[in-house]
């Protein structure tokens, strides 16, 4: 485990005494957000996102298998995230920990509960056949905020994908099929208490408490994590999601944008 | 080595592979060096359609306590395909055949990385392919290579590997006719050839530190094989080369 | 084929010059009579030694070297100190300015405190000592803390200090530089965030011509 001296940490705390930042950002600001959707050839969807310098790519992998008995006729979904050791040297090569399950499920849960994907679409023969969506989550460089990232990358990742139903004789490939209104995941970490969003790793190092909230374009919310072990107040938990409306209405008109210029310039 | 050579013509009368390249020509390759913010030296390599991330953790103290060498540094590549990274998903984790490849390829590199200067410390290389398209081993370490030159570790010689191979043999009433020595096999060569032979050198003194052979070949073929192999790898030395000064390397007009 | 001009930046195995005409420096070895680098640096000739200054890489400890350490552990009668070099630093209460009862390390030093230490030695096997047994070492207090490529450090000094006396001039900041690439800093918010932007300039241009006109003039321009 990498220590952090104390002196940063109480660098970091005179500075949001202040309303400043270490990076000079003010509390509700996100780093230079880059989305690269169809990165990866060999996945039927893929994108490669960076917020500052936290990257994550998502690839997206489809199958042909049999449907969960109490959807019968519903596609099915599986995420699963990696923190690979070049993302940060304190990352151990091996199974997944509690961290990258808790990434992976919260995603998950993200694109799950807020039926993004027209799973009801994906039926090949009910009961029987029905296509399943791969979600692998790639984190490769470790700079904080993996939460919004990894979820972002997916999204971008899914709204490229094409499903590949030539490979298995059920007609030609399409796009997947899906809605328009993506929640939004917006990540803050409280400390000393200060509630900034989009926390570089020197504020995620010392945070005491973190909330993730999903919102949608109308505001409403659709999924909610908090983590570590410090607390928020109410009024704190209420700023969170007002910050969280706002900026996922920043970030999902750039995710917009990229995924039309990537299907532009996929000529579809 | 599966599948029907006579389904596909592997070379055609103008000597012109599936891909349109010619026996001597290698894949497109592109290498950035430095690309990662946490690690300590990076790589990101195209080569063909394979996509390749390399990354460099230290020297630093090798634990547990137990692995450490008193001598020397040990060199632990990882070698690991993306699940998405593959026509059919991989299950994530190590399988044997990244398992084996991890070991070939930490064992090239520790030949060329001045060990004795780190007891007890290990230089953790991780390799990630994140597209695959025949060739990873070679394109994982030679990525590898431009990762550790980045991040300081001291070497005697910046390593390279490429791969030639045979495509276009036929079984004619029992025996083995015609084919074609070429170098960097592609996917459908890969597939439907008659012998892969990865090859990595270290380019200053054309010592070889991985070879490796899977399928047919007489002797004269290998001989061949070796020398075109080691051929792309000098080519592929310059591109590691060029990465590295492209990062390093002020514009020379800016110094006068 | 020819050894290469000055300044210039040079890979490992890269060919350096004759045995018979010239010295081997750090960063170099021979091989059958001829030097070579062994590591990503800027080649250096001075008289007939030739040497390579990396660019990247670990801290490499020297015994003497002003390092700024930071506390991993405290044990009853000794500290194991994070100083970025490949192995941990051992820091004895001997070693310390303290009168430290067996067992009461860490009243004294804690996890996560940070001292401006020195390299004591250094043993066969690569272990460090570390001490704290001088006028200009102790456990810091208040201010910031930096990491740079420790290779980028004597940039930051500069010739005989011209490069760190004009960044203290020109941001009125404290600055102390530890050889492992730690910088301690202090001063008002606006002179620190002037004085990190400089910090990063030097760190990426470390290798060109006219760094500290450059810095100057940045310097002055933010005013």
């Amino acid at each position: 485990m990498t220590i952090v001296p104390t002196l940063k940490k109480d660098y970091i705390y005179k500075l949001a005494g202040q309303g400043k930042r270490i990076d000079g950002r003010a509390f509700d600001e996100y780093r230079p957000i880059v989305i690269e959707p169809g990165i990866i050839r060999k996945a039927e969807g893929s994108a490669r996102v960076k917020i500052g310098n936290t990257q994550v790519v998502t690839g997206i992998k489809m199958d042909v298998g049999e449907p969960y008995p109490d959807t019968p006729e519903s596609g099915v979904i599986t995420t699963s995230a990696e923190l690979i050791p070049m993302a940060s040297p304190d990352f151990e090569a091996g199974p997944p920990q509690e961290d990258a399950i808790e990434l992976a499920r919260v995603v998950d849960r993200g694109i799950r509960e807020s039926e993004v994907i027209k799973l009801e679409e994906l039926c090949i023969e009910p009961g029987e056949k029905i296509w399943i969506i791969f979600i692998d989550i790639h984190v490769i460089d470790y700079d904080g905020n993996l939460f919004d990232c990894a979820s972002l990358a997916s999204l971008a990742a899914l709204y490229t994908t094409m499903v590949p139903a030539e490979k298995f004789d059920l007609g030609d490939d399409y796009p997947l099929p899906m809605r328009d209104e993506p929640p939004i995941s917006c990540t803050a970490a409280k400390f000393n208490d200060a509630v900034v969003f989009d926390p570089i790793l020197d504020e995620e190092e010392i945070a005491e408490a973190r909330l993730t909230v999903a919102t949608d374009v109308n505001g409403d919310i659709r999924a909610m994590q908090k983590g570590l072990s410090g607390g928020f107040t109410v009024e704190e938990v209420k700023k969170v999601i007002k910050g969280a409306v706002v900026n996922g209405r920043e970030i999902r008109e750039k995710l917009w944008d990229s995924v039309k210029k990537a299907k532009e310039e996929k000529g579809e | 080595m599966a599948g029907n050579a006579e389904e596909i013509k592997l070379i055609d009368e103008n000597g012109r592979r599936v891909d349109g390249r010619k026996p001597d020509e290698l894949r497109k390759i592109k290498i950035e060096a430095g690309v990662l913010h946490r690690a300590e030296g990076s790589c990101y390599l195209e080569w063909g359609g394979n996509k390749v991330v390399a990354a460099v953790y230290g020297p630093r103290e090798a634990i547990p306590k137990h692995i450490q060498d008193p001598v020397k540094a040990i060199v632990n590549a990882r070698y690991n395909m993306a699940a998405f990274s593959v026509e059919d998903r991989k299950k994530p984790g190590p399988d044997r055949r990244s398992r084996e490849i991890s070991k070939v390829t930490s064992e090239a590199l520790e030949r060329v990385i001045i060990t004795d200067l780190f007891p007890r410390a290990s230089i953790d290389v991780n390799i990630e392919i994140l597209d695959a398209e025949a060739g990873t081993r070679c394109a994982g370490l030679t990525a590898a290579a431009v990762a550790l030159a980045d991040a300081g570790i001291p070497m005697r010689d910046i390593p390279v590997a490429c791969a030639a191979g045979k495509i276009g043999a036929e079984v004619v009433d029992g025996k083995v006719k015609g084919g074609c020595i070429v170098l960097d096999l592609c996917k459908e060569e890969d597939n439907y050839g008659n012998a892969d032979l990865p090859v990595a050198i270290a380019p200053r003194t054309d010592e070889i530190l991985l070879l490796q052979m899977d399928g047919h070949l007489t002797y004269e073929e290998f001989e061949e094989a070796l020398e075109l192999a080691i051929k792309g790898c000098h080519i592929v030395s310059k591109l590691q080369r060029e990465a590295l000064l492209r990062k390093y390397q002020p514009d020379v007009e800016e110094n006068l | 084929m020819p050894p290469p001009p000055m300044r210039k930046v040079v890979l490992p195995g890269q060919y350096l010059g004759d045995s018979r005409y010239l010295k081997p420096g750090r960063g170099t070895f021979i091989e059958k009579g001829k030097i070579y680098a062994m590591v990503l640096g800027v080649f250096e000739r001075k008289g007939n030694i030739v040497q390579v200054i990396p660019l990247k890489g670990r801290y490499n400890p020297v015994i003497g070297d002003f390092v700024i350490g930071i506390i991993e552990e405290a044990m009853p009668s000794s500290w194991l100190v994070d100083i970025n070099a490949p192995y941990p630093a051992l820091l004895h209460v001997s070693e310390t300015p303290w009168e430290i009862e067996y067992g009461d390390a860490e009243k004294y030093l804690k996890t996560g405190d940070s001292i401006m230490a020195k390299v004591l030695l250094i043993d066969a096997e690569r272990k460090l000592q570390l001490t704290l047994n001088d006028r200009n070492l102790y456990k810091i207090r208040g201010g910031h803390i930096i990491d740079v490529e420790p290779s980028k450090v004597p940039r930051i000094i500069g010739k005989r200090g011209s490069m760190i006396n004009l960044l203290k001039r020109l941001t009125r900041c404290r600055i102390i530089v530890g050889q492992n690439g730690r910088i301690w800093i202090d001063g008002d918010d606006e002179n620190i965030a002037k004085l990190l932007l400089a910090i990063r300039i030097i760190e990426e241009e470390s290798v060109s011509y006219g760094l500290t006109d450059k810095i100057e003039r940045l310097l002055k321009m933010m005013t």
